[in-house]
């Protein structure tokens, strides 16, 4: 069945994986696919056309394990832009807390008639123990400390939006790379796309063996400032950490805080991302988050097309495995 | 009385280092020569083609009973030996309860008598409860029939306790086996701290945690002159401090698993819970040295480290899974393919940490096939090939990482005290 929108957002090359699970699985031609069609749902909302039925008569369900604000709003929003049928379930602690494992909470939603999972879950690997278990598309919206895919594809689009390209940009991933699925995300996009990274925070918070993904490392912000086009600053992950990193919160943001001193030191068309939620005055001072050189939330719109494209591009692989 | 001819076999008994073809004599459950001369016997096997040697004994198999029969029973377990091979097995004091006093250590051995399957030598516990705090009565477990102590997988983390474990347990000439690992740098770690462990977003178990605590308990066997046994030792570190340890006459011996030696980290990419052990699957460069230590005789002893786990309890996020998985009914073939197939060990280094080394290390007259011996025997088909299906273990847990492995070698005749307790066109042998 073609409908309107079908014709109207058809892709360039075939999408042909069943799940999302990480940038890591993907090739820069697959990244590129996500983000063009990104950008063409971008047009068309513009354009007036916010409401697509790509998506009707499909289910998906939004599986959060973990507390989220954002991700669960904008990929609810986002299926419903599609007008897609939306569940969501949201379980603050352990999937155990009723006897009931999670995989087994899975299975019973997915007998519910359920096309997409969106999973979030503080355990790295869950979305791959979900796909090994279910039919349907599973979509990654987290999981631990492992990858955050949608949150680095929407990262690289603000990015590509900003600059019209990735490759030969130099980006900086500044603060708790240790416990960042963001960082993770974003190290396997923009190096995939050709992007020269550099990640920067205190020692204990890079992980060992980083730099074998391809990335720079460095200690020193204010080293890195003037060499850099746009810089992804991380959110300290303080429920994540155990025991202290580093001395202090005012040590950590004398060294590696976003203030308006450190702006004037960067180039001069610097772009500032944060993936948030933010700790205004640790990563990033206010003046800089809502200052002209923030792009936060042109983060947070971008992200509701990155999550419509990978909706539907999943959606599309079902239907042509369902054809064939 | 019943006689027993196993002829034409290859005989390897590293005990009295034999390894020719031969035939092997029993009488009742005795061992009464090797020889090349045939004789009338009651029972005959043949065992052309086949290794025979002396049963195996794997010093390190966790049963769960008392307290675990889900994952698995003392009969189960001791059926799974039967089918890897072994004739003993030494078990973890790690129930519920914890086997701690005289009382625990005899309801282990009733309970290896009523199943019938194979010998089991119960370890007690260090610490009451293995909680690290004070001694358990070690003492009153010798008598009871423990043959050595540990706290399993729980480090005994206080360094003046293991002094004293060390030298109280020189008392009785029994060793104290540990789990080698510094706990505050291993806290909710589920892998080995590498290049993986970064990109895979899960926290990391890095080699120093083990490297420091063999390091501070070879310096305590030292100054108490105790007996000391690492557990399933995996990093580079670990060997290259027990090869100097033994250099100066440390009373220190160490153990392997074949898991260690077939896998690395990188295994982890799947996140399969299957491949989530303690201590954690390393890299290659503490694999080349482990086998190093294999091929010198720094470590002594290659065990399984059976840990079954019911598959409700392993099969979930890859932080709420246990560690461990089940081993003994594919140590063979995993040592055959990582130590034998690349030409590292012979087959008479190989059945020897698997025979006499742990035997003398536990001080029980096992491992040999010398006349008067008791006549446990393993009948080896080295050329079997067969393909792992966790589906037929005799485990009654299925958490094996190896499912679908093509291998070559296993068991082909157990027997126990005399008996045959194993064949293995029979399946399992559960009473």
């Amino acid at each position: 069945m073609s409908t309107e929108s079908d014709r109207e957002t058809s892709t360039k090359g075939p999408w042909t994986k069943k799940h999302l699970l990480g940038l890591e699985d993907l090739s820069a031609d697959e990244i590129t696919l996500i983000l063009d069609q990104a950008a063409e749902f971008k047009l068309l909302a513009t354009a007036g056309k916010v409401k697509l039925d790509a998506l009707s008569g499909t289910v998906v369900a939004n599986l959060f394990f973990e507390p989220s604000t954002r991700t669960r709003t904008s990929f609810s929003l986002a299926a419903k832009r599609l007008s897609a049928d939306t569940v969501d379930f949201s379980s603050s602690g352990s999937s155990l807390t009723k006897g009931e494992t999670f995989i087994d909470t899975a299975r019973n939603i997915e007998a519910m008639g359920v096309d997409q999972v969106v999973v979030r879950h503080s355990t790295s690997g869950t979305p791959h123990l979900l796909a090994k278990h279910l039919n349907a598309s599973v979509l990654n919206a987290g999981d631990g400390t492992h990858e955050h895919p949608t949150q680095g594809l929407l990262d690289i689009f603000t990015i590509r939006e900003h600059r019209k390209r990735i490759a030969g940009l130099t980006v900086a991933l500044v603060g708790d790379i240790l416990h960042s699925r963001v960082a993770r995300s974003n190290i396997w996009g923009l190096t995939k796309l050709g992007a020269r990274v550099i990640v920067c925070g205190p020692s204990t918070l890079i992980p060992p063996h980083i730099e074998k993904l391809g990335v720079e490392v460095s200690n020193n912000f204010d080293k890195i400032l003037g060499e850099t086009d746009c810089i992804n600053l991380l959110r300290i992950q303080f429920e994540r950490q155990r025991g202290a990193f580093f001395p202090s919160i005012r040590e950590y943001a004398h060294f590696f805080g976003m203030t308006a001193d450190r702006i004037r030191s960067a180039k001069s068309d610097v772009l500032i991302l944060a993936p948030g939620p933010i700790n205004r005055g640790v990563e990033l001072t206010p003046d800089v988050a809502d200052g002209s050189h923030s792009v936060i939330l042109d983060q947070v719109t971008n992200g509701l097309v990155i999550r419509m494209a990978c909706l539907f591009l999943l959606h599309q692989c079902r239907q042509n495995k369902i054809q064939s | 009385m019943s006689t027993t001819l196993i002829r034409g076999g290859r005989i390897v008994d590293p005990s009295q280092d034999i390894d020719r073809v031969a035939n092997l004599f029993l009488r009742d459950d005795k061992v009464v020569a090797i020889d090349d001369a045939t004789a009338v016997a009651d029972h005959l096997v043949d065992a052309s083609g086949l290794v025979v040697c002396p049963g195996l004994i794997d010093m390190h198999v966790s049963l769960r009973e008392p307290g675990d029969e889900k994952d698995e029973t003392i009969s189960s377990g001791t059926a799974a030996a039967l089918a890897g091979g072994m004739t003993s097995v030494v078990c973890m004091p790690d129930t519920s309860p914890v086997v701690d006093n005289r009382a625990a250590v005899e309801f282990v051995q009733l309970q290896s008598d009523r199943a019938g399957h194979c010998h089991v030598f119960p370890l007690g516990a260090v610490t009451k409860n293995h909680a690290g705090k004070e001694l358990a009565e070690i003492g009153q477990l010798v008598e009871g029939g423990a043959v050595a102590f540990t706290d399993a997988k729980n480090p005994v983390a206080d360094a003046e306790i293991m002094r004293r474990a060390l030298e109280y347990t020189r008392m009785f000439n029994c060793p104290i086996f540990n789990h080698p690992q510094v706990p505050e740098l291993v806290a909710d770690g589920v892998m080995h701290e590498g290049q993986y462990s970064t990109f895979l977003g899960l926290r990391g178990m890095p080699a120093a945690a083990e490297d420091i605590m063999v390091g501070r308990d070879i310096a305590l066997a030292e100054m108490a002159d105790g007996r000391l046994h690492l557990m399933t030792i995996s990093t580079a570190g670990s060997v290259d401090q027990i090869r100097r340890a033994k250099a100066r006459n440390v009373r220190v011996t160490a153990e392997v698993t074949p898991q260690h030696l077939a896998l690395t980290d990188a295994e982890l990419q799947t996140f399969d819970s299957n491949c989530k052990v303690d201590p954690p699957l390393r890299s290659q460069q503490h694999i080349d040295a482990l086998v190093e230590g294999l091929k010198d005789g720094t470590i002594d002893v290659i065990c399984s480290d059976h840990q079954p786990y019911a598959v409700e309890k392993k099969d979930r996020e890859l932080d709420q899974a246990p560690f461990g998985i089940v081993g003994m009914e594919t140590l063979l073939p995993i040592c055959i393919k990582t130590l034998i197939e690349p030409g590292h060990l012979s087959w008479s280094e190989l059945i020897a940490k698997l025979t006499i080394s742990p035997a003398s290390i536990l001080g029980i007259q096992k491992g040999t096939l010398r006349p008067g011996a008791d006549a446990d025997v393993t009948l080896i088909d080295p050329k079997a090939q067969w393909t792992i299906d966790a589906g037929k273990f005799c485990s009654k847990s299925r958490n094996t990482p190896f499912a679908g492995w093509e291998v070559c070698g296993r068991a082909h005749t157990v027997i126990v005290s005399g008996h045959v307790r194993y064949r293995s066109n029979g399946g399992c042998h559960q009473k």
